[in-house]
């Protein structure tokens, strides 16, 4: 059991590592979601007007609308962002180190996606605090509260860049990857707009917000910070981890996908 | 023979084949090789080399065939078998931003090995390569020779049965290449099973057992002096397999 231990001490450890020697990647996944709370949604604040609807009891601005969507964001982008490096892996060789460890191959993989949410949740966290230095606070239990939804939400995501990795043979095929995942994902999801407003425009986008698996990441977020429990997104992300995951396992296994491929 | 390397310390393949799609890599491909003995697996480029590389570390699990690694089924109990191997992979495994000790530590926790035992077990190891020095130094720092070095200390931080070296001394400089190469055969001397995949015929001793691999088969088999007959070991491939060695 010390060996599981020490084996995901070590994955993690490395993870971090890697985080702190690459202070631009801090930097914009801190950029990313500041330039859409403090840019996108002050000009949009005027545009879209926004009913009561919970958990919310009172009129909000724009502004604290999208934080959980945001929040969303940054382990969205975090996860692929990991899944990324995880192909650099393959081709750079550092990969078939992690992977010919005795260890069960399921239990290397775990440990790599509980590394990268560690690392996403810092950043949510950063994130959230510059966001309170500008004024955009919320209920200070919210954020103790929000910490489970965040690290379900970093697994489910983490564990949909391992699967994207485990088919993608090339570092260049990635970044067309990532425009068909990254912007359908988070635009068809409540992260910038109620599923109502949706509605307004065409009932059948709001059908396809609606089984997102980031629209429930966002949601479940959003609901914790205000210290409120959304069953239905719970179980929505709690089902996806589950399946992404096994395809994860499915496509690292050494019989098929990942180093068939590449050769 | 087979059968005390199955059983033994040593590296036992049989009959094993593995296709990419409809091209075939490797054709019923057989091997043995016993504890302290140094084997050479001579193949031109694209002989499938390589591949036989992943099938042995399980970064690809074959069809059909069977691996014996130390005794353990690599299908049936691959925690064991992966346990008692060590590889050093012909692309560099190592994380530059890391010192040589960070690669290290990260490699033994990968291995399980007791936390307690290892900074003791990685001074022996850069010891034994006299690389201790350089313990301290990121490997971005290190040249192509000391890396390589590095590398095959880090194979050997678990004390594995068998040594697997693919193409170890690709880009390496004349000097470096010597010195693997004879460190890597007194590690044989000394006990360890050693395959050793190249297509460099001056890295072969006439006392090495040597396997040709040619188009996924194994074409010859025996010691390599003996195969050789009155040739240099470099006609005789030339020869054999129609590549410049």
């Amino acid at each position: 059991m010390s060996g599981f231990w020490g084996v995901t001490r070590a994955i993690v450890g490395r993870e971090f590592l890697r985080f702190i020697h690459q202070r631009e990647r801090f930097i914009a996944a801190l950029v990313r979601p500041l330039v859409w709370l403090l840019i996108f949604a002050a000009g949009f604040r005027a545009a879209l007007g926004l009913s009561i609807i919970p958990p919310y009891q009172t009129y909000i601005t724009y502004e604290t609308y999208i934080v959980p969507g945001l929040c969303a964001m940054v382990l969205l982008f975090n996860g692929m962002q990991s899944s990324l490096s995880l192909v650099y892996d393959r081709e750079m060789g550092s990969m078939r180190l992690l992977l010919t460890s005795p260890f069960p191959r399921w239990w290397l993989l775990y440990c790599r996606l509980f590394g990268s949410t560690a690392i996403s949740i810092l950043q949510v966290y950063a994130f959230l605090g510059i966001a309170a230095l500008f004024g955009i606070t919320l209920p200070t239990l919210g954020y103790i509260a929000v910490l489970p939804g965040l690290v379900l939400g970093g697994l489910m995501l983490g564990a949909l860049g391992l699967v994207l990795s485990s088919f993608i043979s090339q570092l260049e095929n990635f970044a067309g990857v990532m425009n068909f995942v990254i912007f359908p994902m988070f635009f068809l999801s409540s992260a910038l707009y109620p599923l109502w407003k949706m509605a307004e425009s065409s009932p059948l986008l709001r059908d396809i917000c609606a089984l997102n698996p980031f629209t429930h990441v966002v949601e479940l977020i959003r609901f914790l910070l205000y210290l409120q429990f959304n069953l239905h997104a719970f179980a929505w992300v709690v089902l996806s981890t589950l399946v992404l995951s096994l395809l994860a396992v499915w496509g690292y296994d050494p019989a098929r996908g990942l180093m068939r491929r590449k050769g | 023979m087979v059968i005390e390397a199955m059983t033994n310390g040593g590296l036992a393949v049989t009959g094993l084949n593995f296709t990419y799609g409809p091209k075939l890599a490797l054709d019923d491909v057989s091997l043995t090789v016993p504890p302290g003995r140094f084997c050479a697996l001579l193949g031109p480029n694209g002989a499938g080399k390589s591949t036989l590389v992943s099938l042995l570390t399980r970064l690809l699990v074959a069809p059909k065939g069977d691996i014996h690694i130390a005794g353990h089924d690599l299908r049936a109990t691959p925690r064991k078998a992966l346990a008692d191997l060590g590889v050093v992979f012909q692309q560099p495994t190592l994380d530059l931003n890391l010192t040589v000790r960070q690669n290290m530590s990260y490699f033994a926790a990968l291995h399980g090995l007791p936390r307690g035992e290892t900074p003791g077990r990685i001074d022996a190891a850069l010891d034994r390569l006299d690389m201790r020095a350089r313990g301290d130094e990121k490997v971005r720092a290190l040249n192509g020779g000391h890396r390589r070095r590095m590398e095959l200390a880090r194979a050997l931080l678990h004390d594995p049965k068998v040594l697997l070296l693919d193409e170890p001394t690709v880009g390496l400089d004349a000097a470096a290449r010597q010195a693997i190469t004879d460190h890597v055969h007194d590690l044989a001397d000394a006990g360890l099973c050693v395959l050793w995949t190249t297509h460099l015929t001056d890295e072969v001793r006439d006392s090495d057992a040597l396997l040709v691999l040619h188009q996924g088969r194994i074409i010859d088999t025996g010691v390599a002096g003996d195969i050789r007959g009155a040739h240099t070991l470099s006609d005789w491939f030339l020869a054999r397999t129609g590549a410049p060695a």
